[in-house]
């Protein structure tokens, strides 16, 4: 008899996880899919990347083991302090600019009353471009002799900036560049979170006699807290990465001003053909940017719970 | 859709894609011949890189009639052309050989040569070169750039010495002397100065200070003051000298002190050359080759520019391009490559010295370049053809073909992107602040040259 009912119990049990797998199969199937992707293209070149770190190769013999060499190699590289000071000064001043413009760009487009649609289209339209195309536009606004800039600190009367052509503004330059670029999208996420926030508590903050910067500082901001933060942690994982600018604008000059952690691997990689010491340099830009990840993580994580 | 067919549907298009990963190369492999196993005539496929692109149509009917001509010659060999502009590119060289995609012959710039042949991604024909009919007539500085000791892995296509390109309209414009281009730094300092004068956006002389271009022109204009990138033993630097000095002192002073180099800099390859083209850079150092990109690819005219020599040259940095083999290649698809680029490369008259089909076509034929054979038979015969059959003006190049003859070449440095690279942050030190310290820069690029030329021993 209570062998009978075990028996019955497991056959339910496999029948109920039948039916379970069976109704999901579309689910598991589209899972497949995303797995594949995920595993071909993201976490393979990752682990690819992480061997190659500890290996020495040529692409044509089997790779040796040179443990700790390339990590060495990059260390030991004067223009190795350079890259990581400019891209902590790059991810710094990209914060300054990138994240406080485009909330102030969606409080102002959340404010207006007319032209909303065409003003939302013009925000966004850089993101529309080839990230190329764009950064080779800014590269005649930075001409120092018709460039557009010039032109306009001309008309103004105020002396011509040397931008790219000097060690103490081509940063801020790239800074510029990458902004403009990421406006857009920074700015839509925004004005999405500002419109959840309900409108009684504008009105209630109104009816208390508070001002457009009294709402902003009382109810938009605290409101908006959770995404300004998960956007601030984003951002600071996709600046440190900052490879085309450098790559475009100025080859990492002048004297290796606007030489980047990303720029930097590249030229190992490409230009010296040592893939191991661009794998290193990677190795601890990832482990960098998995600090921030892990914050991210955290934070996403306390919303839901 | 159901379920279970849907999961059909995605089963199937996983396994085509794993399919569709592991083919790159299926076509060739049934036609490959395992090494040692085939005879000397047995049927043989290679892979050919830098046919060119569609968009050239000229030069790739006339690659596609060689072909077509080779393989009547020689029934057994088949070659599968590969198309690329441009021709390499370094950010996919390396995936290349990782994918196992990577041409049979794959093509070459002088700069990576040795790179490539430290790096043992290049198999060593040795064996197999003496095939080559000519090969004891070409220059023995050219081929010196596809040697490694005693060891030889691959064959030169074009090259060509450093010399100085100018734009002869802007100099008459500028009051100049065409026909008597400069001599000396000191007269391409006041040339330039004299071009600058012309007006806003004019620019006497441009000089290269980034993506490692900097670095390479700062070792064209030091050899041709006879000054030497490393020492002897090629394990510490040497171009902290008075020659490495002039080179930056010169360029401060027309950067600073005249004027006459434009306030853009940070320039790379294309930005020079799209300033040739836009007929506002009065002079550049470069060879005949330069003025032929300006014209095909910068709207630039042939009539316009003139090439000499670089002043005061002791020596000329040499550049170039050929083609290496791939360090899987067997020994057929190795002679079997030979026997294309003797074809093609290397013989008077016929592939790319064909100059009468050339004109026929409509393209320039009477650049001084490339020069593989110096003054030996061979050379004499491409001379004499090239010079029949002329379509761009001889003359314009006369001063560098003649100086040619005299100055020595020099084969880039070791490690030469990473002195390059470390030499970008003098150049542009220079170019883009007045108050740039040249003892300074070249110690500190000293220093950091002699770690890594002491690694690379």
């Amino acid at each position: 008899m209570t062998t009978m009912t075990v028996q019955g119990s497991r056959r339910r049990k496999q029948g109920a996880f039948r039916r379970g797998v069976r109704r999901n199969l579309t689910a598991y199937g589209f899972l497949c899919g995303a797995l594949i992707c995920f595993a071909f293209f993201s976490w393979y070149p990752m682990v690819r990347e992480i061997l190659l770190s500890f290996q020495q190769t040529n692409f044509v013999d089997p790779p040796t083991w040179v443990g700790l060499e390339n990590f060495r190699t990059v260390t030991e590289d004067s223009a190795f302090a350079d890259a990581w000071i400019n891209t902590a000064v790059f991810t710094g001043l990209a914060l300054v600019f990138g994240y406080a413009v485009p909330f102030v760009a969606a409080i102002v487009l959340n404010e207006l009353r007319h032209a909303k649609a065409y003003l939302r289209f013009v925000v966004y339209l850089p993101v529309m471009l080839p990230p190329a195309v764009g950064v080779l536009l800014f590269k005649w606004f930075y001409d120092p002799g018709p460039g557009l800039f010039n032109q306009i600190l001309d008309l103004v009367h105020l002396p011509a900036l040397s931008w790219l052509d000097s060690a103490d503004t081509a940063l801020i330059s790239l800074v510029i560049v990458s902004t403009w670029m990421n406006l857009g999208t920074g700015t839509l996420i925004y004005l999405a979170a500002l419109q959840s926030i309900p409108g009684e508590l504008y009105e209630a903050a109104e009816l208390d006699g508070a001002g457009l910067f009294k709402r902003v500082w009382h109810v938009t901001i605290p409101q908006t807290k959770l995404i300004l933060l998960v956007m601030l942690l984003l951002q600071i994982v996709a600046t440190m990465q900052v490879f085309i600018e450098p790559y475009l604008l100025t080859g990492g000059g002048p004297e290796n001003a606007t030489l980047t952690v990303a720029y930097l691997m590249y030229q190992y990689a490409f230009n010296f053909g040592d893939f191991g010491a661009g794998g290193a340099l990677g190795l601890m830009l990832m482990l960098v940017l998995m600090v921030f990840s892990a914050f991210y993580l955290r934070i996403s994580r306390d919303n839901q719970s | 859709m159901k379920p279970r067919n849907l999961s059909m549907l995605l089963a199937a298009g996983i396994v085509l894609t794993a399919a569709g990963c592991g083919s790159d190369s299926g076509g060739d492999k049934a036609a490959e011949t395992k090494p040692g196993t085939a005879a000397a005539d047995a049927p043989v496929t290679i892979t050919v890189g830098c046919q060119p692109p569609k968009s050239n149509p000229l030069e790739r009917t006339a690659w596609d009639e060689d072909v077509a001509a080779f393989q009547k010659l020689h029934p057994n060999i088949t070659i599968v052309s590969k198309d690329a502009f441009p021709c390499i590119n370094p950010d996919t060289f390396q995936a290349k050989l990782a994918g196992g995609t990577m041409e049979d012959v794959f093509y070459v710039y002088f700069t990576d040569i040795q790179k490539i042949i430290a790096a043992g991604q290049a198999a060593d024909i040795s064996p197999y070169v003496g095939s080559v009919t000519k090969l004891g007539d070409l220059r023995p500085d050219v081929m010196s750039v596809f040697k490694s000791g005693d060891k030889t892995y691959g064959l030169p296509r074009t090259n060509y010495s450093t010399g100085l390109v100018y734009n002869r309209k802007l100099f008459t414009q500028a009051g100049l002397d065409p026909e008597s281009p400069p001599k000396t730094w000191a007269e391409v300092q006041a040339a330039a100065k004299k071009i600058a004068g012309l007006g806003p956006g004019y620019v006497g002389f441009g000089e290269y200070s980034a993506g490692n271009t900097g670095g390479w022109h700062f070792t064209a204009s030091l050899y041709g003051r006879g000054g030497e990138m490393v020492g002897p033993d090629g394990k510490t630097a040497a171009f902290n000298s008075p020659e490495g000095k002039a080179v930056l002192e010169n360029l401060k002073q027309m950067r600073w002190t005249d004027n006459s180099m434009g306030a853009k800099q940070l320039l790379q390859w294309e930005d020079l050359m799209r300033m040739m083209g836009g007929g506002k850079l009065g002079m550049m150092i470069g060879a005949p080759d330069v003025v032929q990109s300006v014209n095909n690819d910068f709207k630039g005219k042939f009539d316009d520019y003139g090439v000499t020599a670089l002043p005061e040259a002791k020596a000329s940095l040499s550049g170039g391009d050929g083609y290496m083999f791939n360090p899987k290649a067997t020994p057929e698809k190795i002679k079997a490559g030979l026997l294309w680029l003797e074809y093609h490369e290397l013989t008077p008259d016929q592939g790319q010295f064909n100059y009468e089909r050339n004109k026929g076509q409509g393209r320039p034929v009477g650049l001084p370049t490339p020069d593989l054979y110096g003054d030996t038979a061979p050379g004499k015969q491409i001379v004499e053809t090239r010079k029949k059959f002329a379509t761009v003006p001889v003359e314009h190049f006369a001063p560098y073909a003649e100086a040619s003859t005299t100055i020595q070449n020099k084969i880039e440095p070791p490690k030469a992107q990473e002195l390059y690279a470390i030499l970008d942050v003098a150049m542009s030190a220079v170019l883009t602040r007045q108050d740039a310290d040249i003892d300074k820069l070249l110690a500190d690029a000293e220093a950091k040259a002699n770690k890594v030329l002491a690694k690379s021993s």
